[in-house]
């Protein structure tokens, strides 16, 4: 076995240049082959790569996909993310751990199958849903289990089952985005101007980036091309990890060739060759036709040596697979993950226009901007700019989910009310919306006449909707586990302060704690705010803060009267001792001592 | 370029500073200090514990990673900060499993000398009770993972004084832990007592055995002047 274990992981490294930039690649790929990445596997690589041990323990540890034991043949991944419990995802975990005999987080006897949990996924809008072996089965029901489960046991194909089918559920493409595409056009276009006039029409057309952030992409394109350094890099952030959003999914399913054009595009303007696509790990089924649609494009001159004939227009693209964390769609973090290393953020400046993929100048863009960028070199800028509104110019693409009866994608003028897209997905009796996703802000009726746009309500793309029955604050509760499982650990108000909002929050819920216990909840939240390093530490209790802001009342009914409310409650601590040494529990009045022999 | 300065204001005191000092040593040199824990005078910034963090311009910032730029404008020692940094001070508190009565390094300790200096009490946050392994493999160290708070300083010292890399981390988030570069134990590792990873932990975790009680309880580093004076000090010569 060691022998075998040896020559496999060899002839891996050795497809990779045993390159330890590369790491990635070949943790899946030993992942894949042996099941899980043992410590003799660990030691194994390392030697293989010219790294240490410890390098690569710390890297495989981070990410939620690799397990250092054995797992079962088949991995079945229920998504257990706010919508999908929405929708009943709790039901069916427990008809999966009733019809494998396991818990979540076991493996079968028979080691056929393990049954995992996983953050979004990337399907609220046909939830519930799971993978099994990286292929995604949805809108599942209880009775589907046995079903479904027989069919893993004996081995059948699992994309043959009836629930094996991702729904693209575009309901509105709108004049921009997702109209139809013929490939090149845009880069033939971008290729009769300089470099600099592509950034003028960029400038013209105001767009912003879309991953969240709305940073201008003109003058972050403009940066990278004037950052000196032996070569660029251009990366399509495809990590959509944020939960409730699917659009960049729908994207590389609908029109990937816009995506790649707008890559091809960037490479001419900052005279890049290599371009890499950062797809999240739970999109692994859709790398199949993505590879394609590249092959395609390739055969097409549109990548390759000499594109669209020009002499030393070279650029290529790959695809790097990811593996389970959410905090890889930071962009420093990304690229520390494509470096083959755990996703910490790094600390900026630098940025990474600056010194970004390995030390050199990078540009890194979402799925839907490089698909933005195509359509304004395609149309122009002035055509782009005339939608939208002052600061936001342009269409967006949401992803609709939630208590509603259209959930999906929607192309929508920026500027819209939430009033309006609750009419068009068929939700006017929501009760709160959660805008932009646990990392966004949850607004109630009162705030419905406000618009989606940078200036009013930013949003990468997430709408969660909530009906009238929902227990709103046990979902921001919820949206809290999510951060304190993602946090990735590097700085301390995040690592530990994610932890703590958890535990303070619980008791809040359940009616253990009073005004004191909120406004210190209120304080922890303050600290994680201004202490953190990035993003996720920055926003992780904005479930909690806009909850406190929009819908005071729902805390207010479940405080206590009083000063405080004791965090220890004495008679139930003592209570196994007193059992233990026969001595009774004495109830007391006040000042009386709590225990006495009896 | 290189010995270029600007003037940076810190807390209403106007500074002289090389250009590419990060805002931490223009202060140091300065003579105000400012709280840290991840940060070593002889090893890259990281930006770990928060400690450090300042409002630059308005916006917090961790003063060990960014460098100073004509005209800033610092705020370091307020009381938002300062109360910020305590409830940062007891999460690392709360992680771990911190008893200082008992513990050797008591009176050597940064972590306990900033709770002293920052006037932190008791810990008023939940204990998050985590376990972790001790490490006691290694005839002349060991690991008091308890103690850890993943500063990151022995990592460094040992990629990059020590040439070795025998610590790294290992997990994501509350599960995160120092990890050796071995498949047991440090005992496995090249470690020695004379690296300087040996020599750089803020805490009790990372220490030599034998040596606890050399310096009586009472004469310690901490023990009569608060961490920083020495920066304050210095300066004031
Ligand atoms: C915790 C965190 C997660 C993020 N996840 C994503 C993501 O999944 N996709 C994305 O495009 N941007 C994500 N971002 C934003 C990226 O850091 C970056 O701003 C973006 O990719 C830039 O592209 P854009 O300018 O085209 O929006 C995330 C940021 C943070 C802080
Ligand atoms: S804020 Fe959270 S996710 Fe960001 S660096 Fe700190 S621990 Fe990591
Ligand atoms: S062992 Fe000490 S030096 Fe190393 S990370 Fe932990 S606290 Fe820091
Ligand atoms: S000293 Fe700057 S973050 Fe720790």
């Amino acid at each position: 076995m060691p022998k075998e274990t040896t020559a496999i992981i060899e002839q891996i490294a050795h497809q990779f240049n045993n390159d330890p930039t590369r790491l990635m690649d070949v943790a899946r790929a030993v992942h894949g082959r042996l099941g899980h990445l043992s410590e003799l596997s660990i030691g194994l690589i390392a030697k293989n790569l010219g790294i240490h041990r410890a390098q690569v323990r710390d890297m495989v540890s981070f990410y939620a996909f690799f397990s250092r034991s054995p797992q079962g043949k088949n991995v079945i991944r229920i998504c257990t993310a706010v919508v999908e419990r929405m929708n009943g995802a709790d039901e069916l975990v427990e008809a999966f751990e009733k019809e494998l005999g396991i818990f979540l987080g076991e493996t079968t006897e028979d080691g056929k199958v393990t049954l995992e949990k996983a953050s979004c996924i990337g399907l609220s809008d046909q939830a519930p849903s799971v993978l099994v072996n990286g292929i995604a089965l949805t809108q599942l029901k209880p009775e589907d289990v046995p079903g479904i489960v027989a069919a893993i046991c004996s081995g059948d194909e699992i994309d043959t089952l009836p629930q094996a089918r991702v729904r693209k559920n575009l309901r509105q493409s709108g004049p921009i985005l997702l109209g139809p595409y013929e490939s090149g056009d845009a880069v033939r276009k971008a290729i009769r101007k300089t470099p600099a006039e592509v950034i003028i029409e960029l400038y013209a057309s105001h767009l912003r980036g879309c991953g969240g952030a709305g940073f201008p992409t003109a003058s972050k394109w403009e940066k990278c091309r004037t950052s000196k350094g032996e070569s660029h890099y251009v990366i399509c952030n495809a990590d959509e990890g944020e939960p409730g959003t699917f659009k960049d999914r729908v994207i590389l399913m609908e029109n990937p060739e816009l995506v790649f054009d707008g890559m091809t595009i960037a490479a001419f303007t900052i005279g890049a060759e290599e371009g890499m696509i950062y797809l999240r790990g739970e999109y692994d089924y859709l790398r199949g036709s993505l590879e394609r649609a590249l092959a395609n494009h390739r055969q097409l001159g549109l990548l390759g040596n000499n594109i669209c004939g020009i002499e030393g227009f070279n650029f290529d693209i790959r695809i790097q697979a990811a593996a389970g964390a959410y905090i890889c769609g930071e962009e420093s973090a990304l690229i520390e993950s494509l470096e083959g290393k755990r996703g910490a953020p790094r600390d900026r400046p630098p940025f990474p226009v600056e010194r970004g993929y390995k030390e050199q100048p990078t540009l890194v863009n979402n799925v839907e901007t490089f698909c933005g960028v195509s359509r304004v070199l395609e149309h122009g800028g002035q055509w782009f700019s005339r939608l939208g509104t002052e600061q936001s110019k342009g269409t967006k693409l949401l992803s609709i989910s939630g208590d509603c009866r259209l959930p999906g994608v929607y192309e929508v003028e920026y500027g819209i009310t939430v009033e309006k897209l609750l009419q068009q997905v068929d939700a006017e009796d929501a009760q709160a919306v959660q805008i932009g996703g646990p990392s966004g802000f949850c607004i109630g009726p009162k705030d419905y006449l406000r618009s989606i746009a940078f200036e009013d309500l930013p949003t990468g793309g997430s709408i969660i909707i909530f009906g009238p029955d929902r227990d709103i604050l046990e979902y921001m509760y919820q949206f809290g586990e999510f951060f304190a499982e993602e946090s990735c650990g590097w700085c301390v108000p995040c690592r530990v302060g994610t932890t703590l909002l958890l535990k303070d929050l619980r008791e809040v819920l359940d009616g253990h704690a009073t005004h004191r216990e909120l406004d210190e909840l209120k304080q922890l939240c303050g600290t994680i705010k201004t202490m953190s390093q990035c993003g996720l530490g920055l926003t992780a209790p904005n479930p909690i803060l806009s909850t406190i802001e929009q819908f005071p009342e729902l805390y207010e009914a479940r405080l206590q009267e009083g000063d405080y409310y004791p965090r220890l409650d004495l008679n139930k601590a003592l209570k196994a001792g007193c059992t233990a040494s026969g001595r009774e529990l004495f109830q007391i009045e006040t000042g009386e001592p709590a225990v006495t022999n009896s | 370029m290189r010995d270029k300065t600007v003037t940076i204001t810190i807390d209403g005191k106007q500074v002289e500073a090389k250009a590419g000092q990060k805002i931490i040593e223009a202060a140091d040199d300065a003579g105000i200090y400012i709280p840290r824990l991840c940060h070593h005078k002889d090893l890259p910034p990281r930006g770990h514990c928060r400690l450090c963090v300042v409002k630059v311009d308005g916006r917090p910032r961790s003063s060990c990673t960014i460098p100073v730029e004509e005209g800033m404008t610092i705020e370091n020692d307020t009381e938002e900060l300062n109360a910020h940094r305590r409830t940062v001070l007891e999460m690392m508190f709360v992680e771990g499993n911190h008893f200082c009565p008992s513990c050797e390094t008591s009176g050597n300790c940064e972590l306990q000398a900033e709770g002293y200096r920052l006037g932190m009490v008791v810990p008023k946050l939940p204990y998050i009770e985590t376990h972790r392994e001790v490490d006691a493999t290694h005839p002349d160290i060991f690991i008091n993972r308890d103690l850890c708070i993943l500063c990151g300083r022995c990592v460094r010292a040992s990629a990059l004084q020590d040439g070795k890399t025998v610590f790294a981390f290992e997990g994501r988030g509350i599960e995160k832990v120092i990890t050796v570069n071995a498949e047991h134990g440090l005992g496995e590792t090249l470690m020695d007592v004379a690296d300087a990873a040996a020599h750089v932990c803020p805490t009790g975790c990372l220490r030599t055995k034998r040596v606890g009680y050399s310096v009586p309880v009472g004469e310690r580093k901490y023990d009569h002047n608060p961490i920083g004076s020495e920066i304050e000090q210095a300066a004031s010569h």
